[in-house]
């Protein structure tokens, strides 16, 4: 094989594309820095590449999932939980299901746009209840940089005030669907609040991008760019600077250093000639997804970093965390044979309910919030599946459920949209026995080593999910509809997902000021290796039940800031 | 949760987005693989000459009277058959190889099911003869039990003919589906519906 080591040396080697990766090489181009970023997947433009406004009835498969795109054959991600030739083990007897995106973009091309800051209780987890640990910073650090994130990218939601929910600069949220304010009526009969969602999706022009323009598509990539995704926003202007330069189908395999154990640059094989390459660099940031960076960390060992790179610690790969899952969906008679309407809005739901469970006495730890899903979506395939068993629900019918000809067709017509969902997510609290370290027997078709997953949840966790899948029925009951499924067993961990099925993957690499206890200090940056920083969702300390990606931005954005003032002050 | 529960579950998210829904699939189609099929097999049917690729002619006619049977033409919108229905299902349990098996034994159950009651193959039983067998299957709660294998295939190509028949563009008609469209102002939910439902509008400020 064939060994191939660029020529120039960049100021600074951005390892993937997406939330941090993009904000990295964003805020270093702009202030003058030579970027060049590697990203494992293809170049993808949503303008061009992606479905937006495809009709389902224009392929044979009419929207279904396949395992190249789990979400949906025009869904705007590739990736998936199982990647050819790119496999991923497990201890006995666990499960972690690592979805991973190779695309530019990464995973800002996969997700609900949910884009909730953590608040002053989500830094300080262990001062609250003892468990994991307290970040090395707190809001107010991090919150100038959450403000910035929201002027540059564009969010709208309502100033709440609510508890442990920090407002941002709000563009005007949409008005609620119907089903939605359906959901608002009976959770104001529990006591239960409900606030406008928080999305990073446009509702009117911003930065020159333009507004929504309500088509519900956001997960097949927007082409108008009216939501976040990083190519959209930040390798745009990135770009526009002329000092980025993209590597693309580059799959990383270590980062190299010299005699002094500082980074070098990046090797990584060229999955169009599979050969070997290196990349040089005077700093490295790695925002290759949470556990792809601990990888990229474990695999790369040296006479000074034995135990892998930033590893002295030994807690790369530990303290991994998802967030917890379950759902909850109920029928409701009201919304059966209404009048059609354009339901389609954002991609996704209008509203949200935030952790209330803060101040009330419970047996687990940390919270969650639910995520709401309905309404009259563009029929795809699985179009009223398992009509035979809610068919007789609110009419009578002597038979039962069922049924076929022209009174199921009838059924079809009046059942559609009637069903509203709650999607519980929950914090998982960090703990050193949940990790993914380098399986020694096993390689991926690159070569490179992979990774072995030890995770389980434990009673926080299933608590927790308890809790929201009775908060979430009695909810369903509150609003008049009938559950559609029975409430999980204790045995079977009351239907809590699989962890990494929430894909909120965070805290391989965390943050500490300890370096005996943690790889990166309060700047992201190593321990071990001044040279070296993470702006993925490596660092998180604690994961939140919040959606990673504006976090990601802000920690991103706050640890470039820094490295541009450590280069203006020859610290590099 | 039960597998089975879980399924009806995710199910009937269907017309909803549900985080994190996915059905099971092993593909063998790429996607232009996929789109010449679906042309091929569009051409073909309007010519009249459709060949399906996994069901035998003796299997195709009887899903195309199955289906037919499930949802039929009326004055809104056209019958399965009408709506190319049986050539999807030939497609897609080519595409996901795992529903192969439940389509062909259940084709089969109901020939044997059919030979048994009237002596003569499901296809070759008259109008009233197939509506008997029917409607010992179509009603879950109420079958005899005996019949379970012969009620869970019927569930099952109920959804798929649903699957095939709503998600075309004359199915989505029907259902009076507005979206997938450029909407230059939201305005939230029909004020009547609101009013039908007693809701009301969000607290706060809205576009």
């Amino acid at each position: 094989m064939r060994h191939i080591i660029s020529p120039n040396v960049y100021d600074v080697a951005v390892v993937g594309s997406g939330a941090g990766g993009g904000m990295a090489a964003y805020v270093l181009a702009e202030a003058g820095a030579n970027v060049v970023m590697l990203e494992a997947g293809p170049m993808w433009d949503a303008a061009t590449d992606g479905d937006m406004f495809t009709w389902n009835y224009t392929s044979p498969r009419r929207g279904a999932s396949s395992k190249e795109r789990p979400f949906g054959e025009f869904d705007g991600c590739i990736g998936g939980w199982e990647i050819e030739g790119e496999p991923y083990t497990h201890a006995p007897g666990t499960e972690w299901d690592w979805f991973r995106a190779r695309m530019l973009g990464g995973r800002t091309n996969h997700w609900g746009r949910i884009s909730l800051r953590f608040g002053p209780d989500d830094f300080r987890g262990y001062s609250l209840d003892g468990l994991g640990d307290d970040w090395p910073i707190g809001y107010e650090d991090v919150a100038p940089w959450y403000d910035k994130v929201d002027q540059l990218v564009g969010i709208f939601g309502n100033r709440d005030g609510f508890y442990n929910e920090p407002d941002g600069d709000f563009l005007l949220p949409p008005a609620p669907r119907l089903h939605e304010l359906l959901v608002m009526q009976g959770a104001a009969k529990m006591g239960i609040p409900v606030l406008a969602n928080r999305l990073s999706i446009l509702t009117k022009a911003h930065n020159g991008r333009p507004a929504c323009h309500f088509c519900g598509q956001c997960g097949r990539g927007c082409a108008t760019g009216s939501n976040f995704s990083s190519p959209s926003v930040l390798l745009p202007p990135a770009l526009n600077t002329g000092r980025l330069t993209i590597v693309d189908n580059a799959m990383a395999r270590e980062v190299t250093t010299d005699r002094e154990g500082l980074a070098t640059g990046v090797s990584y094989v060229n999955r169009n000639d599979m050969q070997e390459y290196t990349v040089r660099a005077r700093t490295v940031v790695l925002a290759a997804s949470a556990c792809e960076t601990a990888r990229l960390l474990l695999n790369s060992t040296s006479p000074q970093h034995p135990a892998g790179l930033a590893n002295a610690s030994g807690v790369v790969g530990r303290y991994l965390m998802d967030s917890t899952g379950a759902s909850v969906a109920g029928i409701f008679p009201q919304l059966v044979g209404r009048t059609p309407h354009n339901e389609d809005g954002v991609g996704g739901a209008h509203i949200y309910i935030p952790w209330f469970g803060y101040d009330q006495k419970r047996g687990f730890a940390r919270g969650y919030h639910l995520e709401i899903w309905g309404g009259r979506q563009q029929p795809g395939y699985g179009f009223v599946d398992g009509i035979h068993t809610v068919n007789n629900l609110f009419e009578d019918r002597p038979r039962g459920g069922g049924g076929y000809g022209m009174q199921l067709k009838q059924d079809y017509r009046d059942l559609y949209g009637s069903v509203v969902g709650f999607s519980a997510r929950g914090e998982m609290v960090a703990r050193y026995d949940n990790y993914c370290e380098i399986d020694p027997d096993v390689v991926d078709k690159y070569g490179i080593p992979v990774l072995r997953f030890d995770v389980r949840w434990s009673d926080e966790e299933y608590l927790q999910i308890k809790h929201a899948q009775e908060a979430s029925r009695n909810l369903v009951e509150a609003m008049g509809g009938e559950i559609l499924t029975p409430m999980p067993s204790k045995e079977e961990g009351y239907g809590i997902s699989a962890p990494g099925q929430i894909i909120h993957e965070v805290g391989t690499v965390r943050m500490g000021d300890d370096p005996a206890k943690a790889p990166l200090n309060a700047w992201c940056q190593a321990h071990d290796a001044r040279n070296v920083f993470v702006t993925d969702g490596a660092p998180f300390v604690s994961q939140a039940h919040k959606n990673t990606t504006w976090t990601i931005l802000a920690m991103a954005w706050r640890t470039a800031d820094h490295i541009v003032e450590l280069r203006n002050a020859g610290a590099l | 949760m039960d597998r089975r529960e879980s399924l009806k579950l995710l199910a009937l998210a269907l017309s909803a987005t549900a985080p994190g829904v996915l059905t099971a699939a092993g593909c063998r189609w790429t996607a232009s693989d996929a789109e010449r099929a679906a042309r091929e097999a569009e051409e073909a049917r309007s010519r009249g000459d459709f060949s399906p690729q996994f069901f035998t002619d003796e299997e195709y006619e009887t899903v195309r009277i199955l289906a037919d049977l499930i949802i039929p033409a009326d004055d809104r919108s056209g019958s399965a058959t009408d709506a190319g229905v049986p050539e999807f299902m030939d497609f897609i349990v080519t595409d996901m190889p795992d529903m192969q098996d439940p389509m062909r034994q259940g084709l089969a159950w109901l020939d044997v099911y059919a030979r048994e009651r009237f002596g003569a193959s499901f296809a070759a039983c008259s109008d009233a003869q197939r509506v008997d067998l029917v409607d010992a299957i179509a009603w879950p709660e109420d079958a005899d039990p005996a019949l379970e294998d012969g009620v869970n295939f019927f569930n099952f190509f109920r959804d798929l003919t649903a699957s095939g028949f709503w998600t075309t563009e004359a199915g989505m008609a029907d259902l009076g589906y507005m979206g997938n469209v450029f909407v230059a102002e939201w305005t939230g939910a029909r004020k009547s519906e609101i009013e039908r439902l007693g809701l009301s509008e969000a607290p706060w400020e809205t576009l």
